[in-house]
């Protein structure tokens, strides 16, 4: 064998084999959704989301537990968006190049390392005992809100700065000041990227577990909460409770599977909703 | 007078962005504050359970003791004074539970209003003698003597290899067995996901047309978004009964399945920080190469993984961050035996996992709960320095690449 056709033997070799794992990754991807899905999309109907659990919660539904969920992702996004928006705002737009940039970013980055038990740790020293909000709806908000803090303050610097100067110089030529240039031209530029990063933010929060188990989360609660201080069911630690400490764990093996199922097609939903919209808007103004 | 209030409203407006930019530096202080307030004050405390002493006779040599020597004499592991530095009598314990044995109800009193003095009498009589009690017991001339338990240290914390925190009376709190428990499973699933990962990562970067590329990126941001708890019920309900057939053993739960999970959950950290820094490699390098004659297998081999390894590295670190922090998935699969890990095929338990299962139980303020915050201050660090880790690598990247 020549030189040449060992060179192209090794190549051909080694791009299959690339080929051959990247669909394997692929495959792992299906296999977890096919399998999940294929079992539980019998359980869900309009029943399994609209009723509350009964029998030791190995029959009815999850209604508690996604209303629990809606409540915490409104009350995280409430308090982490604006001030992620803000705050990524500041860093790209105002914020010198140099020292304080380069800590405020560091802050930032270790902020995302951090693991999420972690954060169930400090919400629940400083939210629930420090603070006295006890296990409740705003513990467990502020706690996951400050966990997608950074995924919000990250995407809106990165949308900022994909923006081309030439757009902030004309408007401020035009006499138009900071701020003014930041909330007619940048900002609204920027949109449609920040949306992404909020719809992704919000599918994190809505399968967070850790930071809830100790701040908010509720074993059962055949209830539906009245204000913020109350306990709520959640959807991704009732999935927890069923599948491992449940009373009747082989009885409310469909439960668990239809509650996976309902996790599983909110995730796929929002990510499809975000693609489409960094396709759509990112047409619309040219830019991605 | 409109300029100067629009001036005002855009300095004020100005000052909030400021501040709100402060945010993750506060969050991040805080919880160094808050975390580390808890987890210090786990030190210099006695490990006894309540309100509890430890007495021995008055001529009894040994002075301190340890929390693991009075398990190991609960547990018969210790038998003799001598072992502990004391003469040679066997030892004989009195605890609480062994009141019957030792007095009848009379001697007692309804209301054990007679027990410190039989206490008393029975220490100061019994040469060998090791007895538990509550304080309130103790006779006002204690003949006997108390001994001073040895207080939680840092170095013990770190060494120990038993954690039993609930233990009675000296609870035990050695995390090795968490911290090596943790390291096993992350490193190993490391090991199982790099070569999948970075051969993805060059397979979209290099090999891949545009394409496929549309289609690989939106399923591995999906792999990413999957929640944590359900890939846990995935694999509690398909991995753990595979590992249990496969090396047939008598539970799946075990480290080898949190390494196979914590893998597939670290793919996607890893394949897309490696695919950025490879795509970075500078496009008139590999085009050197390629005119000097080397293919397209050659160029990466030889031109762009070593020029993107820091940033391929960078990749793994963060994975290993990752899978290091990783709670539910793990705390469902792993079998969570707080155990010195000696085989991937047996149950461990990792530093995330103990949290989560067991804060929920801990009384607040106990010395349970301040070693569970103990170990929170343990991940915090490992996963800042991993974090600072990241960036001195691509900051120095950054440079390079200048």
């Amino acid at each position: 064998m020549d030189i040449n056709t060992r060179k192209r033997l090794a190549e051909n070799t080694a791009f299959w084999v690339f080929r051959i794992l990247s669909l394997g990754v692929i495959g792992i991807l299906f296999s977890i959704l096919g399998f999940i899905l294929s079992k539980g999309i019998g359980v869900v109907n309009w029943d399994f989301i609209t009723k509350m659990p009964e029998d030791g919660m190995t029959k009815g539904g999850i209604y508690p537990a996604i209303i629990g969920t809606l409540y915490l992702i409104a009350g995280s996004m409430l308090f982490a968006f604006p001030i992620g928006l803000m705050s990524g705002i500041y860093t790209n737009e105002y914020a010198k190049e140099g020292f304080i940039k380069r800590f405020i970013k560091l802050m930032t980055s270790n902020l995302a390392g951090i693991p999420s038990i972690v954060f169930g740790l400090f919400g629940m020293a400083l939210f629930v005992n420090g603070m006295g909000f006890g296990d409740s709806i705003i513990a467990g908000s502020l706690t996951l809100g400050l966990l997608v803090l950074p995924i919000i303050i990250r995407t809106t610097e990165e949308s900022l700065k994909a923006i081309d100067n030439s757009f902030r110089h004309a408007s401020l030529a035009l006499g138009a000041t900071k701020l003014q240039t930041i909330r007619r031209v940048t900002l609204p530029m920027a949109m449609p990227n920040i949306i992404t990063g909020l719809i992704l933010s919000i599918g994190r929060v809505s399968g967070e577990t850790a930071p809830i188990l100790f701040t908010v989360a509720a074993y059962f609660l055949p209830k539906l909460p009245t204000s913020m201080y109350d306990q709520v069911m959640a959807l991704p630690y009732h999935l927890y409770v069923i599948s491992t400490s449940g009373t009747n764990i082989a009885e409310s093996r469909s439960m668990a599977y239809g509650t996976a199922v309902v996790l599983i097609l909110i995730v796929l939903i929002l990510n499809l909703a975000a693609n489409a919209l960094r396709r759509y808007l990112g047409k619309k103004y040219k830019i991605n | 007078m409109n300029d100067f209030v629009k001036k005002f409203i855009e300095r004020i407006i100005e000052g909030a962005l400021m501040i709100s930019s402060t945010v993750t530096t506060l969050t991040v202080l805080l919880i160094t504050i808050f975390l580390f307030k808890e987890g210090i004050s786990l030190f210099n405390q006695s490990p006894l359970e309540g309100d509890n002493i430890i007495t021995v006779s008055a001529n009894n040599k040994v002075e301190h003791i340890s929390s693991a020597q009075i398990k190991n004499i609960f547990d018969q592991k210790i038998t003799h004074w001598d072992e502990l530095g004391g003469k040679k009598d066997s030892i004989i314990l009195f605890t609480f539970n062994d009141l019957s044995t030792y007095f009848s109800d009379d001697e007692i009193g309804a209301n054990f209003e007679l027990l410190p003095h039989k206490i008393d009498s029975l220490v100061s009589n019994t040469p060998g003698i090791i007895a538990v009690f509550s304080k309130k017991y103790l006779a006002p001339n204690f003949k006997g003597k108390i001994v001073q338990v040895e207080n939680v240290s840092l170095t013990q914390f770190i060494s120990g290899e038993e954690w039993f925190p609930t233990a009675n009376p000296a609870v035990q709190l050695g995390v090795l067995p968490l911290i090596l428990g943790t390291l096993w499973v992350s490193l190993i699933a490391i090991v199982i996901a790099l070569p999948i990962g970075l051969a993805t990562a060059i397979y979209l970067a290099e090999v891949a047309n545009q394409k496929m590329r549309n289609i690989y990126k939106p399923i591995i941001e999906l792999l990413a978004g999957i929640p944590s708890v359900v890939y846990g019920f995935f694999g509690l309900i398909v991995i753990v009964p595979m590992v249990q057939k496969t090396f047939n053993l008598p539970v799946g739960e075990t480290a080898l399945s949190g390494s196979i999970l914590l893998a597939i959950m670290a793919l996607p950290t890893i394949i897309t920080v490696s695919e950025d820094a490879i795509r970075n490699t500078p496009r008139s390098m590999k085009e050197a190469s390629l005119a000097l004659g080397a293919n397209r297998w050659q160029t990466i081999v030889r031109v762009t993984v070593p020029y993107s390894i820091s940033g391929i590295s960078a990749a793994a670190i963060l994975g290993i961050g990752r899978a290091i922090g990783e709670t539910m998935a793990v705390l469902m699969v792993t079998g969570n035996a707080a155990v010195m890990p000696h085989s991937l095929l047996q149950p461990v338990r990792t530093i995330p996992a103990t949290i989560a299962a067991e804060l929920g139980e801990a009384p607040k303020d106990g010395i349970h709960y301040k070693s569970l915050f103990a170990l929170g201050c343990i991940l915090f660090l490992i996963t800042l320095v991993i974090n600072l880790w990241v960036d001195y690598i691509s900051r120095k990247r950054s440079n390079y690449s200048k």
